[in-house]
């Protein structure tokens, strides 16, 4: 009689206290962030990870579209400043409440803290920010301003008793890790965990979970065995070669979704006589890829269909421009440019290299996904229509350094590149400016135009862009910045990589553009 | 034997700064952290603020010289990724590699030397030949490989041990480690076994051919016509004469197991020094590579004259003295 009535109990709480465990989220991670202090290093798994405590005024959506957050309202109230109507009643972790002050000091703190590798000083740059009263706060920049919105988005809030005057260590060991997101901090332990519970006060959706661990896997193969062996829930950045037997796998569910990234092809628009360009045999030759033909040319002789298929095993979609669709400042006319050897081969012979050149195609190895196959096939599609083309792919810590300044003089060392371009801001405009745009340090144009590409008339476009605020204005002249530079060759593009999440059975991820991994992304099926 | 002493913490003290010099060059002739470091949105101005925040500026001899500097006083700069100082970043995942290294070594040594015994005292059994081509797969099989192999079959299909990450840990007289709970042991199991795995095949072979020697010597001839049990005779006199160069052996390979043990740390996600060094290799994290490489140097150094000193407790033959006075 006694057992019975203990094992009744037993079996009570047993079932009892089963919905709670099954609340428990555990996420198998491919890269992990260096510090839970938001504003320690400008990168993604840093900015993935830290949203989950800390809110921005602005959230971006799975498709990067902004959406309220700490704001519920704003718009430009001149053509200098911005006006930010702020959530009344949210409360930090700790039962603090939310106001002006906490987003001025967080501002004041974004820019500068010590010994960050990458500072965000990128988004508060040439912005002051003056709180209006309690709830209003206005951004005032120095000349009109259309980006606004995008950059705040990219600054979280810290509370200006906790968090504005701590060091990053007071961040990493979790008392200035306080904010009003979704999730509480709970622990962090580099190399080994992050621990999040579910803030029950959370003023938008309350997350599903009412624990997160976040355990950085780095090495793919493990990521997908500690999947398969019930370590961890879901996993990122699954391997392409594994997807195809996941997909069989009935206890598992995969997720995938676009990226914001083009894998794309820069070419050597600015010398003369090119070091990795040389004439058939090997002899000195004017710079044949700064012929408009010879670029479309190679456009034309890349199978854009092959390469997803058969390189990203169907996990890519091929690209015709910057950005893939559904993004601001896309253009509607541009297609991918269809495979068409021999008519990629008339062009080289109309353009007077008709008998073909040689050239070496640099790349990435440990970048994106499968880069050296890619490098590989496009150095076998070039030679097929006559441009013997060498492939040298090398590790990213070496390769970005030469790519972008590695010749005399500090200027890109390689002739014809591939690379790719993720859109932070989720629109045209960081793309143009930094991969189209003409190389000027002083404007902070062109950073990454390592084909130095430049035009006048885009430069102008862009500029223009800039400087509209307008959004469907604005939209038009960057689409008609895109189609300019892409008919011009300016980079040929390949394909959008496409991410992908898998988790258990039951489980699914809202796919990212921006390939944040997230635990509110995280729903039951 | 203080004279010895003294004289190898000199030498060690010479053989740190030469590798501190071969390292910090050789490590700064690769690639730019920066471009590993800065947000690709960054424009050129912020890209040379940080170049000038990570003194990367400065010529690479101005750069060494004041890293010289801070190290006279422990400070082997800071991390380029993580913003502390690499000295700290290393302690921290020091605790894990030691478990791992600590338990692997036990596992060779409790494993490696009875197998090694056993087909080195009847080499005509079939076991003992099935012990050798065991020993010869442990060690020409890749470690990533067999670690892999091992998450499969043991995490994956069998589900009897967990497949990565590191176990709870527990504090027991005054240290902090998961050797102290199941799951913390559940999880060490795995890893440990995968690089052990080289090492018990070595004790083996070390083993089993020192055994073979032994046997036909006069000391064991001497020894079993006293009429002693063979017990006494392997434990005590066949035991206390293998041992010096499966002493030499492990007590370097310790050094291996905590230094390199990159490719068992990556696989199985395991917290520990090895990680946080391929880690940095990639992204050129230079404080931290520079400031590792100098750690272990002085731990092979000190582990050597361990060593040293065991052989002398083992073989009073042995004396402490430098050859070369």
């Amino acid at each position: 009689m006694k057992l019975s009535r203990s094992l009744c109990i037993l079996l009570t709480t047993t079932v009892l206290a089963a919905p709670a465990l099954a609340e428990d989220l555990t996420i198998g991670l491919a890269s992990e962030p260096t510090a839970m202090d938001p504003y320690f290093h400008n990168l993604g798994p840093n900015n993935a990870v830290t949203r989950h405590i800390f809110d921005r005024l602005i959230l971006q959506d799975e498709k990067q579209n902004l959406k309220p957050g700490l704001a519920t309202k704003w718009k430009p109230i001149d053509d200098l400043t911005w006006e930010f109507k702020l959530r009344q009643g949210v409360k930090y972790h700790d039962g603090s409440a939310f106001d002006a002050d906490d987003v001025v000091c967080s501002w004041e703190r974004a820019p500068n803290v010590p010994n960050s590798p990458s500072s965000f000083g990128t988004y508060t740059k040439g912005k002051t920010v003056v709180k209006v009263d309690d709830h209003t706060v206005h951004i005032k920049t120095a000349a009109p301003y259309p980006l606004m919105a995008n950059d705040v988005s990219n600054i979280a809030i810290v509370s200006s008793e906790t968090g504005c005057n701590a060091k990053t260590e007071d961040y990493n060991n979790g008392p200035a890790s306080i904010g009003t997101g979704p999730f509480k901090f709970v622990s962090y332990s580099p190399g080994d965990s992050i621990v999040l519970e579910r803030n029950d006060d959370y003023w938008g959706d309350k997350p599903a979970w009412s624990k997160v661990t976040l355990k950085p896997i780095k090495s793919g193969p493990s990521r997908v065995a500690a999947l398969l062996a019930g370590d961890v829930d879901m996993i990122d950045q699954v391997p392409t070669t594994d997807i195809t037997t996941l997909q069989k796998n009935d206890k598992l569910a995969l997720s995938q979704g676009v990226s914001n990234r083009v894998i794309y092809l820069h070419l050597d628009h600015d010398r003369a006589d090119s070091p990795f360009v040389k004439a058939k045999g090997g002899g000195a030759i004017d710079n044949p890829l700064r012929k408009l033909q010879v670029r479309q040319a190679i456009s034309k002789a890349i199978n854009r269909d092959a390469i997803v298929e058969r390189v990203m095993e169907g996990v890519a979609i091929k690209a015709g421009q910057l950005l893939p669709e559904g993004f601001f400042g896309v253009s509607g006319k541009l297609k991918p440019v269809d495979y068409d050897p021999n008519g990629a081969k008339e062009l080289l012979a109309a353009a007077g290299v008709g008998d073909g050149f040689e050239l070496t195609i640099h790349g990435p190895n440990d970048r994106y996904i499968n880069d050296a196959k890619i490098a590989e096939a496009i150095g076998q599609m070039l030679t097929r229509i006559g441009i013997k083309t060498d492939v040298e792919t090398m590790p990213r810590s070496v390769y970005f350094k030469r790519a972008s300044r590695g010749g005399p003089g500090e200027t890109p060392e390689f002739s014809f590149i591939l690379v790719g371009w993720g859109a932070g801001s989720g629109e045209a405009s960081s793309p143009l400016k930094s991969l189209i745009a003409t190389h000027t340090p002083a404007k902070g144009w062109g950073a990454s135009n390592r084909g130095r590409y430049s035009n006048p008339e885009i430069d102008a476009l862009i500029e223009k862009a800039l400087a509209t605020v307008d959004d469907a204005a604005r939209q038009d002249l960057l689409a008609q910045a895109t189609e300019m530079a892409i008919n011009d060759g300016a980079i040929i593009p390949l394909h959008y990589q496409v991410n992908t999440w898998a988790a258990k059975k039951g489980l699914k991820y809202i796919a990212r553009t921006d390939e944040a991994t997230l635990a509110i992304g995280v729903v039951k099926e | 034997m203080t004279v010895f002493i003294i004289r190898r913490l000199m030498q060690a003290t010479i053989v740190v700064f030469i590798m501190s010099l071969i390292v910090f060059f050789g490590v700064n002739v690769i690639g730019d952290p920066v471009d590993m470091l800065i947000n690709p949105e960054a424009d050129q101005a912020e890209i040379e603020r940080t170049i000038r925040a990570l003194g990367l500026d400065k010529p690479i001899h101005e750069q060494y010289l004041f890293f010289l500097k801070g190290v006279t006083s422990g400070d082997f700069g800071k991390s380029f990724i993580f913003g502390e100082p690499a000295l700290k970043l290393i302690l921290h995942h020091m605790p894990a590699t030691i478990e791992l290294a600590l338990v692997s070594l036990v596992m060779a040594i409790i494993l490696g030397i009875p197998l090694g015994l056993y087909a080195g005292l009847y080499p005509e059994r079939r076991v003992s030949r099935g012990i050798m081509a065991g020993s010869i797969l442990g060690f020409s099989l890749p470690t990533f490989w067999v670690g892999l192999m091992m998450i499969m079959l043991f995490a994956v299909y069998l589900g009897w041990l967990p497949s990565t990450g590191r176990g709870d840990t527990a504090v027991f007289l005054g240290i902090r480690s998961s050797l102290w709970t199941l799951d913390g042991l559940s999880h060490l199991f795995l890893p440990a076994m995968n690089l052990a795995l080289t090492n018990i095949s070595l004790v083996i072979r070390l083993t089993r051919a020192g055994v073979r020697e032994a046997m036909h010597q006069d000391y064991i001839k001497f020894a079993r016509a006293k009429g002693l049990p063979m017990r006494r005779v392997i434990g005590v006199h066949l035991m206390k004469n293998i041992l010096i160069p499966i002493v030499t052996v492990l007590g370097l390979e310790f050094g291996s197991l905590m230094a390199f043990s990159v490719v068992t740390e990556s696989i199985f996600a395991w917290p520990g020094m090895g990680k946080l060094l391929i880690g940095s290799l990639l992204q050129l994290d230079r404080p931290v590579v520079v400031a590792y490489l100098m750690i272990i140097v002085l731990f092979f150094v000190i582990i050597n004259l361990v060593v040293d000193i065991l052989y002398s407790v083992l073989d009073p033959r042995v004396r402490l003295r430098d050859q070369g006075t």
